[in-house]
Formats: structure tokens, sequence, C-alpha cells
């Protein structure tokens, strides 16, 4: 997973789109193709739409009040990044809202993982009474998003006593249907032989797991966790809910007390901008460092 | 395909445990009990309920604000949908030209994907402020309508509506590239030695091959936008101004959480479900329909 890695396998796709492309690899030889300019140029304005907010969001963050009312507005950074990233990092208690963020989208991704390759094993590879049912209760919960059970999940949480904690947190996230049917379409694909000659030599089903399957599924994993933990970071229904107290909040919520409410507080749209951008960075940078993974989570995810 | 191949007469129950259980205790059981309350009628303190049969769902049904907060979700998710989807279609019918450094285009609009929407929301926010937002700035050099979204609850729904296909617009987008690359070269080769010039080999060989991937697309959107879309509405207008952006998963809490009536938020909690039901169904069409060019 380390970055020579990623470059690699982006070189190794983009080699395969040049490899398909017998028409535009004939084009380029001759005289300058207008055409492909303009699509170079429509495609560089589209990536420069997309851009511009969180452009705008990072030069915000870098100025003061006073240049944040600026009119016409300032579009080029200043030099008050400091003072701004600190005064957000001790405003919003910047620390713990990264930290329960961070183990909300680790644990619940690790967890997902685990849970969902047991289960796949376990439709996969044995014949046990229940098992369509079992499956069949795995695919509903597709059909059940937090949203429409709210108030019910509330009550199940407090009567564990779960609530503003981490289980609280972290456990109700751990059932996935999407996560178990990649797995099994993953041990699909494994050759029966496999798993028969593991059996010849007197290997368990447990040993078979955590010495073949485990090894095989790397990149499964791989794809699927980064997947996962943004899914976890980004979480915001679930946590709002089950979360009262400040020490157990996540960041995307906490964000929420430093919006300066038009009329009534100091509009300090650069405070919130700086920490807009730390809530923002983690997940930002995964998708940008494991990218190859993260594709191929997305689309396998969704076969 | 027989593929049994490990005997053991506990073992799987124990490999499905964990997740069944999580399953029961946070799905099963919530959704069983949303049923449930939907015909019941219990006090702000839910000490009393009592059975009242269809009543919560009547009175929903003949609620004009009900009804705005369908039409609300309707409007979020197809505006949503189609921007975003829209945007997608755009760009990959751009990138059929089969040009250079597609990859590095999917690089860089993919990552607004790990952006909150909550988060987006609040950038946009400040794009759209009125008095310091740089949007408005540039509008009024246009027009002299007043963008505020304070006041305005169009200009509000606009402000979600782009926040939200902002952070989903590099998902369409890799599903579309993922699909251009999965068409074979001698197809548009093949188009090319016809005679099709850019837009009718886009036309009439490329969008229909990429239908499937845009029909799951449009699924997709919908649900998440339908279902993923309260943290915006929440952190962002709080279903305000009036009740311009109060969608449906908006209302549903705030009937219960906020306002402590389990059973209409319950009766509205059911009629999600059904439609989560209804579009998850159709997301699967598609794992049939997905094969067209394999």
């Amino acid at each position: 997973m380390s970055a020579p890695g990623v470059a690699g396998g982006r070189a190794a796709v983009a080699g395969e789109v040049a490899a398909r492309l017998p028409v535009a690899a004939a084009r380029r030889q001759g005289p300058v193709d207008w055409g492909t300019v303009v699509v170079h140029a429509l495609l560089l304005a589209c990536v420069a739409v997309i851009a511009f907010p969180l452009y705008y969001a990072l030069v915000i963050s870098t100025q003061t009040v006073d240049q944040v009312l600026e009119r016409p507005p300032l579009l080029l950074p200043s030099v008050h990044a400091v003072d701004n990233y600190t005064q957000a990092w001790q405003r919003a208690n910047m620390g713990r809202l990264l930290w329960n963020s961070a183990v909300v989208a680790v644990v619940s991704a690790v967890g997902k993982i685990v849970i969902s390759m047991l289960s796949a094993f376990a439709v996969v590879y044995f014949r046990f009474r229940g098992r369509m049912v079992c499956f069949w209760m795995i695919f509903v919960t597709l059909m059940l998003p937090v949203e429409v059970r709210i108030m019910s999940t509330y009550e199940v949480i407090g009567a564990l006593g779960w609530l503003d904690t981490y289980q609280g947190l972290t456990v109700p996230l751990m059932a996935s249907a999407t996560a178990t049917f990649l797995f099994r379409q993953f041990y699909l694909t494994i050759p029966n032989e496999l798993a028969e000659a593991a059996q010849l030599d007197g290997v368990g089903p447990m040993r078979f797991l955590w010495s073949f399957l485990v090894p095989l599924s790397w990149a499964n994993i791989a794809a699927l966790f980064v997947v996962l933990f943004i899914f976890g970071w980004n979480q915001y229904l679930w946590p709002l809910m089950i979360t009262n107290s400040e020490a157990m909040r996540v960041v995307v919520i906490g964000l929420n007390d430093l919006i300066p409410r038009t009329g009534t507080h100091i509009p300090e749209w650069n405070v919130m901008m700086a920490a807009a951008m730390m809530a923002l960075l983690p997940p930002v940078a995964v998708i940008l460092f494991m990218q190859r993974w993260f594709v191929k989570g997305l689309v396998e995810s969704e076969k | 395909m027989t593929r049994a191949v490990f005997k053991n007469r506990w073992l799987p129950y124990l490999l499905v445990a964990p997740q069944l259980a999580v399953t029961v205790a946070f799905f099963f059981w919530p959704a069983f009990e949303s049923l449930r309350l939907s015909f019941f009628k219990t006090s702000p303190f839910g000490d009393r309920s009592y059975f009242v049969g269809l009543e919560n769902f009547e009175k929903l049904l003949v609620s004009p604000e009900y009804y705005a907060s369908i039409v609300n979700s309707f409007i979020f998710a197809f505006g949503v949908t189609g921007l975003g989807v829209g945007a997608g279609l755009f760009v990959a019918a751009l990138a059929t030209q089969k040009i250079r450094g597609l990859v590095a285009y999917r690089t860089a609009v993919l990552w607004p994907y790990g952006i909150a929407p909550p988060i987006a929301g609040i950038i946009f926010l400040f794009v759209f402020h009125p008095s310091y937002g740089v949007l408005p700035y540039w509008l009024s050099f246009v027009t002299a309508y007043e963008f505020n979204w304070l006041l305005k609850g169009w200009v509000a729904m606009a402000l979600v509506i782009i926040a939200t296909a902002w952070t989903h617009v590099g998902y369409n987008i890799a599903f579309f590239l993922a699909g251009l690359l999965a068409i074979p070269a001698s197809v548009l080769e093949a188009a090319s030695v016809d005679g099709a010039g850019p837009v009718r080999r886009f036309a009439f060989v490329i969008f229909p091959l990429l239908s499937p991937i845009t029909f799951y697309l449009v699924v997709v959107n919908l649900i998440f936008s339908f279902f993923g879309s309260f943290g915006v509405i929440h952190a962002v207008t709080q279903g305000g101004p009036g009740n311009a952006t109060e969608i449906m998963v908006f209302k549903v809490y705030k009937d219960g959480f906020v306002g402590l009536n389990l059973g209409a938020s319950a009766a509205q909690s059911v009629i999600l479900m059904a439609i989560v039901i209804g579009l998850t169904a159709l997301q699967f069409r598609f794992v049939e329909k997905k094969v067209t060019y394999s």
C-alpha cells in the first residue's frame, strides 16, 4: 500500500488506456488536433469548477476576519493560517474530536470487515440448516438505513446503556450486507481444489480461513477498508443521536458550534474554514493516497 | 455450484453469530418496533401508550407539512441525482474522445467524495453567504435579484443540492470511467471506421453501452440523497427557511427526537422503509442488466 505501489498501479491503468486507443495514438503523430485541445480545456474547466469551493475555503482559512469581509472578495491566500488553525483547534477541542472520529472510522471499518468475512466464509464453505435464512437476513439490512429506524434504535442503545460510549458509536454500524456480499463473491471465485487439497492435508476450517483465504483477500480487505473508513468518518445522524457529551462528539458534528450564524456571532469564517479543513483532510487524504484501493472498493462493493 | 467442503455441526452458526447479533439487535428489532409504534400513540414522556390503528398514518396523509416534506425530498433527491449524474455523464462524454490522462482527471475530481455532505454544506454556506460569499457578489453584476438563502426557500434548496451533488460527482465519474474502460476498443474502432464522428459515437455506441451504469447510478444517487441527506440539512438549514428544505428524513428526526411525537415519527419511518425497499429492489435489477457488454 506504499506510495510507489499506488503510482505503479496508476501508470499500469494509464498504459492500459493508451493501449486501447490506437485511434488516439495515430492522431498524436499528426499536426495539433484541435478537438483534443478543446476536450482537455473543457475537462480542465470541470476540474476547476469542482476544485473551486475547496480552494476558496482554504483561502478563507488563511485570512483575518477583516480580509474575509472585504469586497471584492480576496481570492488569494493570506498569511494568518497559523493563528486561525490554532484558534480552531483550541475552540472546537479539535484533538478530541479528531480522535473520536478516527476511533469510529477505524473500529467500525475493521469490525465490519471481520464479521463480514466470517459470515461469508460460513455461507460459502458450509452447508447448514438456515443458511439461506441467514443470507436473506443479511441482505435485508440494506433496506433498513439508520434514517428509517432512528427512534427505536436509539431506545435499544439506551436499554444497553451504550449512550455516549464508543461501543454505541461503532457496534451498530458493523452489520454490512455489501461487505458480506463482496467477500462471498470473492470466495466463490477461489477454485474448489484449494479447499479440497487443504482438507486432504487435514487443514481445519479456521486454519483454512486464516492461512489461505485471509492472505488471498488482502486486496479486497484494503479496498473495503478505505471505503468503510470514509463512510465511518463521515457518519452524522448516528453519532448526533447517541452522544450528548462533548467528550464523545465526532468532528463532523463538532464543527456545527463554530458556524457563525448571521446576526448573533462575529463572522469568523476564517476559523470555521480552518476547522473544516482539519475535519476533511483525513478522508480526502485517504482517497488521494489510496486511490487505487478506493476505486476498487467502490466499484467492487457495488456488485 | 457444489462447494460444501467443511463439515461441522456448530461452527457455521458461530461464524454467522456476530453478524446476525448486530443485525437483529440494531436492524430487525428497531424496524419491528417502528412498525409497532406506528400503530400506537405514546405520551411525550413515554409512560403511557395505546393502540390507535391507522390514526398516525391518517393524520400524516392529511398534513400539508408532510406533503411538503415529500415534495421537498423529491426535489432534493432528483436535484442531486440530476446534477451529479448529469455532470458525470458530461465528463464521460468528453472522455470518450479517448484522450490521455484520464486517470489524472479522475484523481482531480474524485477527492470531494471524502468530504462529508455537512462539511460541504458549510463550505457552500459561505460561498452562498448573502453578505460575504463570492457567489452572490458575482451574481450581483448580472442581476439585482437577491440570492439570499436565509430568506428564499429555493436558494436554500439549491445550496444543499449543489453541496451534496458536489460530494458525489466524483463517484459518478469514477463509475462512468470504469464503464468506458470496459468497452472493447474494437467496438469504438468499428464505429470510427464506419465514419461515426465523436457525437454520433457517443450517442449511438457509447451511451447505450453505458446505460446500465447510468441506470444504476441514478438509483444509487436517489437512495443516497433520500437517506444520506440528513446531515447537510441539519448542519446548514435546519429545514428552513420556513419549511423549504424540510425533507422526510429530517422530519422523522424532528417529530420524533425534538417533538417527541413517537407515533407520528414511527409512521413516517414505516413509509420511508417502503420507499427504500422499492429503491433497493430497483438497484438489484441492475445486477441482471449489468452484463450487457460482457
